[in-house]
């Protein structure tokens, strides 16, 4: 800090949490520390999107991709069904989503 | 718009350097020009940072405007209007906090008849006919067993006793002593142990005790001879200073490991802090000196009025300053009252809670009763569990949930809260009948009082810093 400085143990504690905390890279660099970036809002993952010439073959992952962006990775409670409980087996039949994705079946809980 | 506002704080001077004290957090900053001019423009009303920056341009760059606001942001100094602080809640802590220290009221029998005692006098709320006047050997181990019950994972704990007048009690003393370190070293623990007593029974066999043993002492009484013999009288009349300075005397030249410590009652006819302390602390020779004001209702005739709270704090910045003296010249000073909250300054306390009591501080009462002090001890209405059964924790529960600052709406907009938390329990019930109310008579002082102490902090902070290294620990 330039224009403030922590004077007793207080300070100097909300302070170090300041140099943690999320800082935008235009404020001076990513801090010091493990600064990995995860999450699928911080990774380019198409979604359902379309290519430059309005189709699905030419994006950089298949479009099935999109059935796995929030399964197995990613913490957000989201479309799929939670195979730590419910459905263990739901990509059972899917080795490959390119090929088989059709093979995964709706689940009702 | 993105609209910031004034954050809470307090602005104060020390050794030519500008600071804040931030509410609620407690954090101590040192601030500069520009901030103190986007400080001064935030006075007015809420401003954009457009037009701080615009409106201050003519001194300060735009990058300095913002990086100042920024840092000032981070500290919640000033915030954004659409984003306030978050209102507290009245919730008790997260963590059951270990008990620290116990306090034994060994006795409730004294052998003085000081006038304004809360014990006896006319502001008792424990009836005491009802209890024994002795706490017996047997409660006293079952006290120290309890301790170390509820002190869960700590290290460290803290045996204090109490009274009355403590020593009329020395007997059980000696053998809750001896037993607490007994279960100590069978516990892996440590125990500290003190006393607080009158001086009047300070013999030559108590004395060699205190020391083989490393009781910290704190001695109550009240000045020099003219104002201790004003109210700590024996029950004829007779005052009780002739019969205890040479006591002290001896005391203060064989317990050198331990400092011992004077605590001054203050009344309304008692107020002159400055001759007070140096009688204390340059001719008697007390380690340090603390003081606080009478704790009674405000009609009674020794209770201090508005005249005399301005009296006793002119008295207690005379020796704040001549504390910050005695500190940049490398001096030690006596003046416990600064000292204890320069200590909690630098730490940044922000108290939920005015004190320990209730949480990591208990009061047994001769009975075996354990009530949230050791002045609410023996008080039904104030119980928290037995010795014999432990604590009550629902019933501590509710207390802490009932006394949380967040449920003191007067505090909730005094820039002080972070270190009054309303104050003292037992004041709050004497003079509000009820331990729930923050003690609204002594507001005006206490901000004064912490101000005071916020400039000999800032002025440390500047010229000499390493006399708070102290405080580090």
């Amino acid at each position: 800090m330039r224009h403030l400085k922590s004077v007793n143990q207080k300070a100097q504690r909300i302070q170090s949490t300041l140099e943690n905390d999320v800082v935008a890279l235009q404020q001076g660099g990513a801090p010091a520390g493990p600064h990995v970036p995860l999450g699928c809002s911080f990774v380019f993952s198409p979604g359902w999107e379309v290519d430059s010439n309005g189709g699905t073959a030419g994006l950089c992952q298949p479009v099935e991709r999109d059935l796995f962006d929030c399964y197995l990775t990613c913490f957000w409670p989201a479309h799929v069904p939670d195979l730590y409980n419910h459905a263990p087996d739901w990509t059972a039949k899917c080795a490959s989503a390119q090929k088989d994705w059709r093979k995964i079946d709706l689940i009702f809980p | 718009m993105n609209l910031i506002r004034r954050g809470e704080y307090h602005a104060f001077a020390g050794g030519d350097a500008r600071f804040l004290y931030l509410v609620p957090s407690a954090a101590v900053i040192r601030i500069d020009d520009v901030t103190q001019a986007i400080l001064d423009a935030l006075e007015t009303g809420d401003r954009s940072p457009g037009d701080l920056t615009a409106s201050l341009g003519d001194r300060w760059t735009p990058e300095d405007v913002r990086s100042s606001i920024d840092e000032l942001l981070g500290l919640r100094a000033v915030y954004p209007v659409v984003a306030p602080p978050p209102k507290p809640i009245a919730e008790k802590p997260k963590r059951r906090i270990p008990l620290q220290t116990l306090v034994l009221n060994v006795t409730s029998k004294c052998n003085l008849s000081c006038g304004y005692c809360y014990e006896y006098g006319e502001d008792r709320i424990v009836e005491q006919t009802t209890k024994p006047r002795f706490m017996n050997e047997e409660i006293a181990r079952q006290s120290v067993d309890f301790m170390f019950a509820e002190s869960d994972d700590s290290p460290t704990v803290n045996l204090t006793f109490f009274g009355g007048e403590t020593l009329m009690n020395f007997k059980v003393l000696k053998s809750a002593l001896a037993y607490a370190k007994e279960r100590a070293s069978a516990l892996g623990k440590e125990v500290n142990s003190s006393l607080t007593t009158n001086a009047t029974l300070l013999r030559e066999e108590v004395i060699d005790w205190i020391v083989e043993n490393d009781v910290g002492v704190t001695v109550s009484i009240d000045g020099a001879r003219e104002q201790q013999d004003k109210h700590r009288t024996f029950s004829n009349g007779m005052g009780s200073y002739d019969i205890i300075v040479p006591h002290i005397k001896q005391l203060l030249a064989r317990h050198r490991r331990r400092p011992v410590g004077a605590r001054v009652t203050l009344t309304g006819q008692n107020l002159d802090v400055v001759s007070i302390y140096k009688h204390l602390f340059e001719e008697i020779g007390f380690w340090e000196v603390g003081f606080a004001p009478v704790t009674t209702s405000w009609q009674r005739e020794y209770s201090i009025q508005d005249d005399g709270f301005q009296t006793l704090l002119s008295g207690f910045q005379t020796l704040a300053a001549d504390f910050l003296q005695s500190a940049l010249a490398g001096r030690r000073h006596g003046f416990s009252n600064v000292r204890d909250t320069l200590e909690e300054l630098h730490k940044g306390m922000s108290k939920a809670y005015p004190c320990g009591a209730g949480l990591g501080l208990m009061g047994v009462a001769t009975d075996g009763d354990v009530a949230l002090c050791h002045r609410f001890a023996g008080s039904n209405s104030h119980k928290l569990g037995t010795v014999f059964d432990g604590v009550d924790h629902s019933r501590q529960d509710d207390f802490l949930t009932k006394h949380h600052i967040a449920n003191k709406t007067d505090c909730s907009t005094c820039w002080a809260r972070p270190l009054c938390a309303g104050g003292c329990y037992h004041e709050a019930h004497t003079r509000y009948g009820s331990t729930v109310e923050p003690n609204l008579h002594y507001c005006d002082w206490i901000r004064s009082w912490t101000n005071t102490c916020l400039e000999v902090y800032g002025t440390l902070a500047e010229r000499a810093p390493e006399f708070l290294t102290q405080f580090d620990r």
